[in-house]
């Protein structure tokens, strides 16, 4: 078992594994954008002011601020 | 023989946003589309009509391109629209297509899978799947399509590849005979539309349906993705925009090329537009010439001049800058860039209450408030969207440097230098900081008395970086052109007959003398006539109905060092802020054509009864300030009507602004005399 950590405390470059989401109000949003439990991310960028955040989901690019990542709790792929 | 059968199809187009919807949309319609509202909200609805004739009928298409949506449960309002549209329908619906991106298939899938539980006839378009071809992504249309029961058919918009067989499977569209909702759990509800229509209808309330729903359907997709999608590791396309990105979301060279993106927008609508803009005022002073010469002196022709064809011309003026600002908007959102710059200054506008995507409007306001206020389009945002508007009109815009210049001219006569500087150069420059400064702390105040339903989020894709398509752009500049003319432009030519009316009119008798003198004077074209036409026009003015209001309104102004000649020149502003200086040279009795050195003559000698110089320090300041601030524009008015399409949020920016701009007059002149 890996550390739960949230996004926001994700290096660029490691790759977690979405578990849940602090917020359900942000959940439901980021699961229709195929942001689900189960799912691999990595920090793909960060904005030049420290947010947002980009991610790499699914094969595609997903834009969130860092209040949004901190609701992502994720665990640590080995 | 048979006579062919005509065969006519409610088509709702909907999909992921950056799926290529619009892309297809626009290839199937071309130009034959009509803008329209939905009912109560600020969101454009665009239908297009096209034909299909195959073997067995001629079938007359009627699409609507709704808003894109990621899912049936709306986050925004655009969102909102979409799903309503289909779940709650109040027009008939034949067919409906989902557009699907073939590079991201599992996440448009979602949306697909609850289209086809709504039991619609329904036809998936597998867009972009020249992208996936590039990438190497690998899918088998046959299975899913038998898996999803409905036709998949693979397209490609941005090089019109698949319409035609997809314009074949809408005509032979099928409802499909699988469940992709979890009917174990909702064993009671046989009905999706009836089932979900319980839970979307608030797009803020938290529902375990909702999650339920998704995580269900997406165990579907996973099992449909993994069995027919084999996608490579490492994606060809995703590299160049990984490089690209280097450079554009880099902490200097991000920045900077903003900065030169920003200010080439600015060139074109604030330099290159001036010339189709004078192009087009000769035009138009030509058209005015001929008419008031061939038609027959009296009311009708001075309205169908100075009323009608004025107004049109008021209208058309904007054009170009429209035109420039959104080929730009269209450029930098078709390749992708505009994302980039959002993701940049997200964090540096939403301490104001805007969004990463105001600076466009903002940068553009400087030139006009009018196309800046249409480009807040792009903001999805409300509450974001609605400050952006409401601040927009405070940036000194272009139309405000003609009165600048005439009063800046008055407060300092001569070229004084301060040092290195010119002194008339610096207060401009202050005016237009002044003009930042109050926009900024504007919207600062508005982002805390502002409530809003919508939660804010930024969670939005970055679409990788494509090319742009010139139609695409070329569609979308002319449908904003047509809804400016049609929708502001109507009120802007109201406004202007109202306006030529009450300077034209008045209940004076003498009035009418004058009337005739003039004429008579034109009549014998005679060069030694002209002091006399002025003067006479000066009499007019004052005696009309407008000169009537600058009396009334003088108590008013008074204390912001104002007469009633002052007034009459507030009130004609209205019609565009540049008027201004035509009105207070018909007031001084000076040729309106002359350059501004004899108005400014005329003001310098203006005299208080008791003999003291009436453009003061303090009447100057003033004025400068009344200007920066007032909402003297019926074109933004007309605009903003337009876009919140609300008269409440209309009426509170003039009042804001009106007396923004009484108390900031007020304090400069009682502070400076």
């Amino acid at each position: 078992m890996g550390i739960t950590k949230s996004i926001a405390q994700l290096k660029t470059g490691e790759h977690a594994i979405i578990k849940s989401f602090k917020n359900n109000l942000l959940s439901n949003r980021l699961i229709e954008m195929g942001c689900l439990p189960g799912e691999e991310v990595s920090i793909c960028k960060t904005a030049p002011l420290g947010c947002p955040l980009t991610i790499t989901i699914a094969n595609y690019e997903l834009c969130l601020r860092l209040s949004e990542a901190e609701a992502v709790l994720v665990e640590l792929v080995a | 023989m048979e006579l062919p059968k005509h065969i006519n199809i409610n088509i709702a187009l909907v999909g992921n946003p950056n799926a290529g919807k619009s892309t297809l949309f626009n290839v199937l319609t071309g130009l034959n589309q009509k803008t329209g509202n939905y009912a109560g909200v600020t969101v454009d609805k665009y239908e297009g009509k096209t034909t299909y004739k195959n073997h067995s009928a001629l079938h007359n298409f009627l699409i609507t391109d709704l808003p894109g949506t990621y899912s049936l449960y709306a986050k925004s309002i655009d969102e909102k629209v979409a799903c309503n549209f289909l779940i709650q329908p109040t027009q008939k619906i034949d067919v409906v297509v989902v557009v699907v991106d073939a590079t991201n298939l599992k996440r448009s899938l979602l949306l697909a899978t609850q289209i086809i539980d709504l039991k619609y006839k329904t036809v998936v378009a597998l867009n972009l799947i020249d992208e996936a071809q590039k990438q190497n992504i690998k899918i088998d249309i046959e299975n899913i399509a038998t898996t999803l029961g409905v036709d998949v058919i693979a397209v490609d918009s941005r090089h019109k590849t698949g319409i035609v067989n997809l314009k074949e499977a809408i005509t032979k569209a099928k409802i499909s005979d699988s469940f992709f909702y979890d009917i174990n759990e909702f064993k009671n509800a046989q009905n999706y539309k009836l089932l979900i229509s319980n839970y979307s209808a608030d797009i803020n309330v938290e529902s375990d349906f909702e999650s339920k729903d998704k995580i269900y359907r997406y165990g579907l997709i996973n099992y449909i993705v993994t069995k027919y999608v084999s996608t490579p590791k490492k994606l060809l396309l995703k590299d160049i925009t990984t490089k690209i990105d280097a450079f554009a979301t880099h902490k200097f060279y991000g920045y900077a090329i903003l900065i030169f993106v920003l200010f080439l927008v600015f060139q074109f609508i604030f330099y290159v537009a001036e010339y189709p803009m004078n192009w087009i005022e000769t035009t138009f002073l030509n058209i005015q010439d001929i008419v008031k010469t061939t038609l027959p002196k009296g009311q009708l022709n001075d309205l169908i001049v100075n009323g009608l064809i004025a107004g049109i011309s008021g209208v058309v003026m904007f054009v170009p800058q429209i035109a420039f600002l959104f080929l730009f908007i269209g450029v930098l959102e078709d390749t992708g860039y505009m994302a980039r710059a959002s993701f940049i200054m997200d964090r540096l506008m939403r301490k104001f209450g805007l969004s990463g995507k105001s600076v466009i409007p903002l940068i553009s306001a400087t030139a006009c408030a009018v196309p800046s206020i249409m480009a807040t389009r792009s903001i999805s945002n409300f509450k974001e969207r609605l400050i952006t508007i409401f601040i927009l009109p405070l940036i000194s815009c272009s139309a405000r440097l003609p009165v600048y210049t005439l009063i800046i001219a008055l407060l300092y006569p001569s070229s004084t230098f301060l040092g290195i500087f010119n002194i008339k150069g610096l207060v401009l420059l202050l005016l237009y900081l002044l003009g930042f400064v109050i926009t900024l702390s504007a919207a600062f105040v508005l982002k805390m008395l502002i409530k809003s339903k919508e939660a804010s989020f930024f969670i939005m894709e970055l679409p990788v970086y494509r090319l742009p398509q010139p139609k695409n752009i070329g569609i979308m500049v002319f449908n904003k052109v047509k809804v400016f003319i049609k929708d502001a432009g109507k009120i802007i030519l109201a406004l202007s007959v109202v306006l030529w009316f009450l300077s034209s009119h008045s209940m004076d008798k003498q009035f009418a003398q004058l009337n005739a003198q003039e004429i008579v004077l034109q009549q014998t074209s005679n060069p030694k006539n002209d002091s006399a036409i002025n003067q006479i026009a000066t009499k007019k003015l004052e005696l009309s109905y407008i000169g009537k209001l600058g009396h009334v309104i003088e108590p008013v102004i008074k204390p912001l060092g104002f007469d009633w000649k002052i007034g009459i020149a507030l009130i004609t502003s209205f019609a565009a802020r540049e008027v201004f200086v035509g009105t207070m040279a018909t007031i001084y009795n000076s040729d309106a054509n002359e350059d501004t050195q004899g108005i400014k003559q005329k003001l310098q000698n203006e005299k208080e009864v008791n003999g003291k110089p009436k453009y003061t320090t303090a009447v100057c300041w003033s004025l400068l300030l009344f200007y920066a601030f007032a909402l003297q524009c019926m074109s933004t008015v007309a605009t903003t009507k337009r876009e919140t399409k609300s008269w409440k949020w209309t009426i509170i920016q003039f009042i804001f602004m009106t007396a923004l701009a009484y108390a900031s007059s007020l304090l400069a002149y009682q502070v400076l005399s």
